[in-house]
């Protein structure tokens, strides 16, 4: 039970990479805040799944790109369970197209969600851990942020944002005991991954030294290992969880 | 009795004794707080005397007397 005890916060947690990573922490002991913007069945039965595992879980609506809400949830958790130990920056959007055709709008709403909901977050939850002396962030990029992609100008914008921002907040909490890391995801099969011809998938496949898309479950085992204290040393990085497309 | 406060919380935050904090004391240079410590410590006499400092303010807050000062003025 790596986890044993602690409290953590997922955005974007109903579903996806956000569900499996809410599981994999509950597996391991904690307590789980699962927040979700719209899919409120989907959320309350990845509660239902952690609770059986002998944790408090429940789940907590929130627009993550609106800070008063994000503050709100804070300190409800804070208040329900004492402590905030580890904070997973999930939640996340695509609305792709080739830069010609994407619209202020669809630019926008990725930076809103992606971006500035990891910001919301993270600036609420330091407030709690740089008190606290200690506290886990890991925040979602993608390797999309790292070596780009046609059709993804804004997605990749924000999760480059988000490793800069990852980096630059690591130089700044460190002293107090924070650790924060990003995960970067390559190819993984979920519902945004989901709407992809067969085509375009079989084309990721074949760039993916291992051959085959990754699960959820194997960006989760990534984020347990930086919530853990098997971690404590490593603060700044990134993680490729991509079956080797990016090396 | 705002100054013996104010004391208390500096070296709460910054792990000295009250008796090496004076009003002249400056924050960086003589007593050896980060730029992190010291919103900390703003952040922490804000909620204990009720107050907000702006942050066109803070960057003006160098010594302990400037915000013994600025508590006096405000609250």
């Amino acid at each position: 039970m790596q986890l044993k005890g602690k409290t953590a916060i997922i955005t974007g947690a109903s579903r996806g990479i956000g569900r499996a990573i809410a599981l994999s922490f509950a597996k391991a002991g904690a307590n789980v805040a699962i927040n979700y913007s719209s899919s409120h069945i989907a959320a309350q039965e990845v509660v239902n799944e952690a609770i059986k595992y002998g944790v408090k879980a429940e789940v907590i609506k929130a627009d993550v790109s609106d800070y008063l809400e994000v503050e709100n949830l804070i300190e409800r958790v804070l208040n329900e369970y004492g402590s905030i130990d580890i904070l997973v920056n999930n939640a996340g959007i695509t609305k792709d197209n080739l830069l010609l055709r994407m619209t202020e709008e669809d630019f926008d709403k990725v930076m809103n969600i992606n971006m500035k909901g990891t910001f919301n977050f993270t600036k609420a939850v330091s407030k709690v851990m740089v008190k606290q002396r200690k506290g886990k962030i890991i925040n979602i990029a993608s390797v999309v942020g790292i070596i780009g992609n046609a059709g993804q100008s804004n997605y990749a914008a924000a999760k480059a944002g988000i490793i800069g921002f990852t980096k630059s907040v690591a130089k700044e909490l460190g002293s107090r005991g924070i650790n924060v890391n990003a995960i970067a995801p390559g190819f993984i099969e979920t519902d945004m991954t989901a709407v992809l011809s067969d085509k375009i998938r079989e084309q990721f496949t074949n760039t993916i030294p291992l051959k085959r898309p990754g699960k959820p479950e194997d960006v989760a085992n990534a984020a347990l290992f930086l919530a853990s204290d098997y971690s404590d040393y490593i603060t700044g990085q990134v993680l490729n969880i991509d079956g080797g497309m990016v090396m | 009795m705002i100054f013996e406060k104010v004391q208390e919380k500096i070296a709460e935050q910054l792990g000295i004794d009250t008796d090496d904090i004076t009003m002249e004391s400056s924050f960086i240079e003589d007593l050896g707080a980060d730029s992190l410590d010291i919103v900390e410590l703003l952040m922490a006499l804000e909620e204990e005397f009720d107050i907000e400092i702006p942050d066109e303010e803070a960057e003006k807050l160098v010594t302990v007397g400037d915000v013994v000062d600025y508590i006096k003025n405000n609250q």
